[in-house]
């Protein structure tokens, strides 16, 4: 805020390129990685594949031995898959959350993540649906759900169906559309700089998909008109898609299933986890393709403070809903909730309350930790521990005996999940699906430009948000113009405390000015 | 729009029958593009929406609802079914011996923890421990058979709720719907069977199909020729009775035929977790102040 207020006094800064020229550090930072190939990158493909395949191979033995290989019986007829089934479908809410709320909140820092956010998006919620394949005992069937003569309208899991379908068509229109206007100049600048049969295929790509793209007004209009609705409709077609994933979960009569909470409860929870995987994908990105003067450590505190809020939310939710429940004098409530807070469910939930709950809170709170470093670590933690959360969610309620007997007590239902018993069947279909996240990314931005590069321009070339690299340290601190309004009481408390971060030392040669370097602050 | 829309149009996009007397006739009007257009995603919508509010309702409201309007025609199904199997099971005299899974299991070629009929041991409130045979309900209102998404759970107009295995894609969620715990998946592959007399079919799924749900059936092939489910003709105790609610007789095992429903009154018969609103036929007869749904 400080420098944007010095950038206001300046007036626009002189190193500005105008919007358009295609040499420039920005677009070639975003096209970097189709044309050099990093020593790290066949390495970690052919690692990633082999992960992958031994994840085929295990799924083609259960298809061969019957689903009862991954651990399943009549008592625990939904575990593990049903459980990756919502988190991989999860974590893809992250790029609707980075792109469209903060799309529609105007919040500019947000442009050079976004396309990154999206791409998260795009891989994570079909790696997501996949994991329909394996829940199914008739694999071989699943053309039933898609063919509309066998369809029941009245089954929640035939909703899924259509609200996944659903969302994962807005999620590619929304990938594609903010792209249409960086293809000209990223075919333009493959034309000067690209050689070899991948840059070819480009750029014979990119003028299919956006060779129609002259940038005039008109054009500029409707694009911004058809993201802004994109962007809005994008909202509810996710909070849709996790809702019905909890209906399929609600319409029994189980305890701990049976929950008016539910559907806020996943939304709630995917939002979080998703959050916590844009922030991985980010980091991970920054550092291998050497985006570090454009995504600044400030970016990971901001999202920070966007996790922290979600992750508020969902311990609150946690507590209302083992509080009401195990408040409830009914047999079955009573005892699902003591196998999870003392039982033999104990240890992956306080795993979760102290990773995913408190740990966060904890982590934004204290200033010495609410850095780059603090976010990322504590983003890991999460994803891990709220994939573990929906194990919690989805377990103890169907190993949970309906029947209760004193020849078959509670207490006979050995093991940390009851009757669930992990076999490594569902651990390499899960490793393997994790896998397959860095490596549909890997390859996606090598055909892909990394960086929203027309946006980031579009966005940095407005002088009043514009902050042009100037060393925050070496400014003085100057009250924040009153025309900045509620929206910038928020930066400001953000910047004020993230101005002094490692990352914005001047004399540093990745954050020091550079024509595109604009810390965009609102 | 509103001028040109008929009885019929109506009806057609609710899923009433269409009235088929003389409607009063205007002149033709060209069916423009966006008029069909916006006329075909309405009636589409009603159909859905009809459809999947006749499922919700379940079969009685929605057969009541389609009753024929116009005077002279019969009311109700055109054929009645000529049975409504149910069960009676008399706690008060079942020993656990478990002859019932164990005949079960042989006729339909299970594993040993497919226990269409469980036999459970249950403890009263006053802490005497009694036995509690669990066939399927053959609930009324059955929660498994709306929540499929292929449909492969279906009621039959002799009020039996079967499972079609070739249908089954095994997305398992019919067994979390199930309050009774009466679904047993087939998780590996089925015990295999010699020649049946009887084809694979719901109403006798022999053998099981890998990747599929089963659960008991009533025997439904055999009551035809007026054979009585293996469970009940295997009880040494005659715990268990089949039923026909529409003869209002019941028989067990040893022989005994009881009128349906003076048994029940007279003995006090209760139903299985009533609350959950499935409406289950099958009745229990307990005597020693058992409470099915709070005794462990």
């Amino acid at each position: 805020m400080r420098a944007n207020t010095e950038a206001m006094r300046a007036g626009p800064a002189p190193d500005l390129q105008p919007v358009g020229t295609d040499d420039d550090q920005l677009l070639t930072a975003a096209m970097r990685p189709i044309v050099k190939t990093p020593r790290w990158w066949w390495p970690s493909v052919w690692a990633l594949s082999a992960i992958v395949v031994v994840g085929i191979v295990a799924w083609a033995v259960q298809l061969a031995d019957g689903i009862g290989v991954a651990g399943y019986n009549d008592q625990a007829f939904w575990a593990v898959y049903e459980a990756d089934l919502v988190a991989f479908i999860g974590v893809s809410y992250g790029g609707a959350v980075v792109s469209a709320i903060l799309r529609l909140t105007n919040a500019a820092w947000r442009a050079p993540l976004t396309r990154i956010a999206e791409a998260t998006a795009l891989v994570t919620l079909p790696v997501g649906m996949l994991f329909i394949i394996p829940h199914l005992g008739s694999p071989q069937k699943v053309w039933e759900l898609v063919w509309p003569p066998y369809w029941n309208l009245s089954s929640p899991i035939l909703w899924d169906f259509f609200a996944v379908s659903t969302y994962l068509l807005a999620t590619l229109v929304f990938f594609y559309l903010p792209l249409i206007p960086d293809l000209p100049p990223a075919r333009r600048w493959l034309e000067r700089q690209g050689t070899g049969a991948r840059a070819n295929a480009c750029r014979r790509l990119y003028q299919v998909l956006g060779g129609g793209w002259r940038g005039t007004e008109r054009q500029k209009k409707v694009l911004h008109l058809s993201i802004g609705l994109v962007a809005m409709m994008v909202i509810p077609l996710a909070v849709s898609v996790h809702s019905v994933l909890s209906f399929a979960f609600a319409s029994s009569s189980r305890a701990g299933y049976l929950e008016t909470i539910l559907p806020v409860y996943f939304v709630v929870a995917a939002l979080y986890s998703g959050v916590a995987l844009v922030v991985l994908t980010v980091a991970a990105a920054r550092r291998l393709f050497h985006l570090e003067a454009y995504i600044h450590p400030r970016h990971f505190v901001r999202l920070g403070f966007l996790l922290v809020a979600f992750g508020a939310a969902y311990l609150y939710l946690s507590f209302t809903e083992y509080l009401v429940d195990g408040y409830s004098g009914t047999t079955d409530n009573a005892s699902w909730v003591r196998q999870i807070l003392v039982g033999r469910y104990w240890v992956p939930f306080w795993f979760y309350v102290v990773v995913a709950g408190v740990l966060p809170l904890l982590v934004m709170a204290i200033k010495r930790t609410r850095t780059k470093t603090g976010v990322v670590a504590v983003s890991a933690l999460v994803v891990v521990a709220m994939w573990v959360k929906r194990l919690v969610i989805v377990i103890p309620p169907a190993t949970e005996p309906l029947l209760k007997s004193p020849a078959t007590p509670v207490g006979n239902l050995a093991g940390t999940w009851g009757t669930y018993h992990f076999t490594w069947v569902p651990i390499s279909i899960t490793v393997a699906a994790t896998a397959a996240i860095p490596l549909l990314l890997l390859v996606l931005f090598r055909f892909v430009p990394i960086l929203p590069v027309t946006e980031m321009k579009e966005l940095g070339s407005e002088p009043a948000q514009a902050d042009v690299g100037v060393p925050a340290a070496a400014l003085p601190a100057a009250p924040v113009s009153p025309e900045w309004g509620a929206a910038a009481l928020l930066g400001r408390h953000a910047v004020s405390e993230l101005g002094t971060l490692p990352g914005t030392v001047p004399g540093n040669p990745l954050s020091g000015p550079g024509p595109y370097q604009r810390n965009v602050d609102r | 729009m509103d001028e040109t829309i008929t009885a019929g149009d109506v009806g057609a996009g609710c899923g009433v029958p269409v009235q088929t007397g003389p409607v009063p006739v205007e002149a033709p009007t060209p069916m423009d593009r966006r008029r069909f257009l916006s006329r075909t995603v309405v009636s589409l919508f009603g159909l859905a929406a009809a459809g999947a509010f006749a499922e919700v309702l379940g079969e009685e409201h929605s057969s009541a609802a389609t009753l024929p309007k116009q005077p002279g025609t019969p009311a109700g199904p055109a054929t009645p079914a000529r049975h409504q199997w149910c069960m009676v099971i008399d706690l008060r005299v079942c020993n656990g011996c478990k002859e019932c899974t164990a005949a079960c299991q042989k006729a339909h070629y299970l594993h040993e923890d497919q226990t269409w009929i469980d036999v459970v041991s249950m403890r009263s409130a006053d802490g005497e421990d009694y036995y509690m045979p669990r066939p399927c309900m053959m609930c009324e209102d059955p929660p498994c058979v709306p929540v499929c998404p292929v449909g492969a759970n279906f009621r039959t107009a002799e009020g039996l709720t079967l499972v079609d295995q070739s249908r089954c894609v095994g997305t398992r969620i019919c067994m979390n719907s199930c309050p009774y715990q009466a679904r047993y998946f087939n998780w590996g592959d089925a015990v295999p069977a010699p020649r049946q007399p009887f084809p694979q079919e719901p109403t006798w799924p022999v053998p099981q199909v890998k990747g599929t749900v089963g659960k008991c059936v009533y025997c439904a092939a055999m009551l035809p020729s007026g054979k009585v489910p293996e469970c009940v003709s295997n009880c040494p105790m005659g715990v268990i009775y089949l039923g026909d609610m529409v003869s209002d007789v019941a028989v067990n095992g040893l022989g005994q035929v009881v009128r349906l429903s003076e048994f029940l009154s007279q003995n006090n018969a209760v139903k299985f977790k009533e609350s959950y609103g499935t409406h289950p036929r099958v009745f229990y007869v307990p005597g020693r102040g058992q409470n099915l749904d709070t005794d462990e």
